[in-house]
């Protein structure tokens, strides 16, 4: 298969071509491993899962890579300040290049080759057509910073937190398919602070606990961790500086056009000690489906069912769905039987 | 008075009661009523004025204390009209500032926060400056969308006075801008803008 077969040539943004071939949807993270959701500390060691799965490899390239990227390309042409590192963060950024080229080299050699002479470094991305030759760890050597360098070839959205004082400062990001959060009004943050307009974790105890856990962080030991939100139409960059451009498409759903233009939202988060920095890299994954894939799938379809029914309306508030939740509820019903579902999240073990 | 605030919002700074701290040097900044705040770290601790370096400007209210605060005779004492105006002259003593400069902030929290920005720009600790609360409760806010800053907003929703979007203001703070977020009330249904409500007075 040639690169161009595999490889979607799909937009996130206007006309909204993107779909999902029925293998991607076989494998999509669905994020419910129950009937209910409530914040937790939900994460668990980043170790390979089972072969074709999104846990399979360290970093998961799939068939929306070069799409993306070139999504990602668009957002950064009118909006420069979704990329930032503040002056201190430019090592953590070699430490995330290393480990990202690392694992793409390692994990897709059909696609990606890292050779290494010294710290002279060649390479080659096949998808992206990029073949660069740079100094490891010189700046001028590279067209962009080491950070922006790479997460203009990885998919997701990244932030880079250095850690002081007992705490983590988010203080460098790229960050294109963010659900609705500033990195530009965050950077400089720490923990608490970000999380500050998250509703009833604090009071649950989840921030103290989770940061507790991450300083503690050992490289060579990352851990995962899932998040979810809901969006109309696959629209990745669902930013609060576009707001106004994007909001009104909640308003205009109707019955018949909520199978295809609902997305389910899942963010596959990673989270990765670095070695020269000791700061943390924070891969945020985005991955979309529609309502109408996601119910070809009975388990999911009743388990969704249930949880969008039964979630505390802060939780649906602060996603900013609670104005469409009946729709979607009445939609999901037609796909839940009442019959039980069996633990987990994989689609197969019904 | 000093002011109660709610603390839910855990990015929202909270702030104390200045304090007479031994130190070299002490630069006091503050606007409006906080002129209040200083005369009373005066009274506390005399000796502070012998090396007390302040700057002050009137509030966007009106309160003008230059006559009170030159009355107690700081060592130095300049009248600057805004913060932006002073910021110069704020940015070079906390440039010049060897260890054991002591920084005190009084008055409404967007003086509080760029002096609080530029001190740590100027690589002091966010904590190494004291800050007291006084007087009007005005907001200094950054669109989230087209980034212009407001200052002294009174009122949630409010006009951008740069993109013209009308924008609420949320709780949610960012020390390095010095500001709280301003996001389009009207985003999902363009037009319908609830009428303006005076919250920060
Ligand atoms: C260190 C890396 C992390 C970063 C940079 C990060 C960043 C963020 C940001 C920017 C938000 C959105 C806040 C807003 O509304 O403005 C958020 C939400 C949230 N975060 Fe984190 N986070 C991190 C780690 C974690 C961890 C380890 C947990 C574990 C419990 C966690 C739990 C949550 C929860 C529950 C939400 C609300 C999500 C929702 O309901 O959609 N975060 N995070």
């Amino acid at each position: 298969m040639s690169l161009d077969d595999y490889f979607h040539d799909e937009t996130y943004f206007g006309d909204f071509t993107y779909r999902n071939s029925p293998q991607a949807i076989k494998r999509f993270p669905f994020p419910f491993p129950e009937d209910d959701y409530m914040y937790s500390v939900n994460m668990e060691p980043h170790v390979p899962g089972r072969k074709g799965s999104v846990f399979e490899h360290a970093f998961d390239v799939d068939e929306h890579y070069v799409a993306q990227m070139r999504d990602r390309a668009r957002v950064l042409a009118e909006d420069p300040l979704r990329c930032q590192s503040l002056p201190h963060m430019t090592l953590a950024g070699w430490d995330l290049l290393e480990l990202i080229m690392e694992s793409f080299a390692r994990d897709y050699p059909q696609w990606f080759e890292l050779h290494k002479d010294g710290n002279r470094w060649h390479w080659i991305n096949r998808p992206l057509g990029i073949d660069d030759k740079f100094t490891f760890l010189d700046e001028s050597t590279l067209p962009y910073g080491p950070m922006e360098y790479i997460t203009r070839q990885a998919q997701g959205d990244f932030t880079l937190q250095d850690q002081r004082n007992d705490n983590l400062w988010i203080e460098a990001g790229m960050v294109t398919t963010q659900a609705d959060w500033s990195v530009d009004f965050d950077i400089g943050m720490n923990f608490h602070e970000w999380h500050a307009p998250v509703p009833l974790a604090r009071e649950m105890g989840v921030f103290d606990r989770a940061l507790k856990f991450l300083l503690q962080l050992q490289h060579g030991a990352p851990v995962r961790r899932f998040n979810w939100t809901m969006t109309v139409d696959p629209l990745l960059d669902t930013s609060p500086e576009n707001y106004h451009k994007w909001g009104p498409s909640k308003t205009t759903m109707t019955r018949e056009t909520i199978g295809r233009r609902q997305h389910l939202r899942v963010e596959l988060q990673t989270l990765f000690r670095l070695p020269r920095s000791n700061a943390i890299a924070f891969p945020i994954r985005c991955y979309m489906i529609s309502f109408q894939d996601l119910v070809t799938q009975p388990k999911w379809a009743r388990r969704l069912h249930r949880v969008i029914r039964d979630l505390p309306e802060e939780l649906a508030t602060y996603k900013g769905f609670l104005r469409n939740r009946p729709l979607m509820v009445e939609y999901l019903s037609q796909f839940d039987d009442g019959k039980p579902t069996s633990p987990g999240w994989w689609p197969e073990d019904e | 008075m000093q002011t109660q605030f709610d603390t839910t919002m855990r990015s929202r700074p909270r702030y104390g009661v200045l304090e007479p701290r031994p130190g070299l040097a002490h630069l006091i900044v503050a606007d409006g009523e906080g002129g209040e705040a200083v005369l009373a770290l005066f009274a506390q601790a005399p000796e502070l004025l012998e090396t007390a370096r302040v700057i002050y400007m009137p509030g966007a209210n009106g309160t003008d204390m230059t006559a009170e605060l030159e009355a107690v005779k700081p060592a130095q004492f300049s009248r600057v009209p805004s913060y932006a105006a002073g910021r110069q002259r704020i940015v070079k003593v906390l440039g010049d500032a060897h260890m054991g400069l002591q920084v005190y902030v009084t008055g409404t929290e967007g003086l509080m926060g760029q002096v609080q920005r530029d001190a740590m720009e100027a690589g002091l600790p966010h904590d190494a400056v004291q800050t007291e609360h006084r007087g009007s409760l005005v907001r200094r806010v950054q669109c989230v969308h087209c980034k212009g800053i407001t200052e002294h907003v009174r009122t949630d929703p409010f006009q951008c006075g740069h993109c013209g979007l009308n924008l609420f203001v949320r709780d949610h703070y960012s020390r390095r801008l010095a500001a709280f977020q301003g996001v389009c009330v009207d985003a999902e249904d363009p037009g319908e803008v609830p009428p303006a409500v005076e919250r920060f007075k």
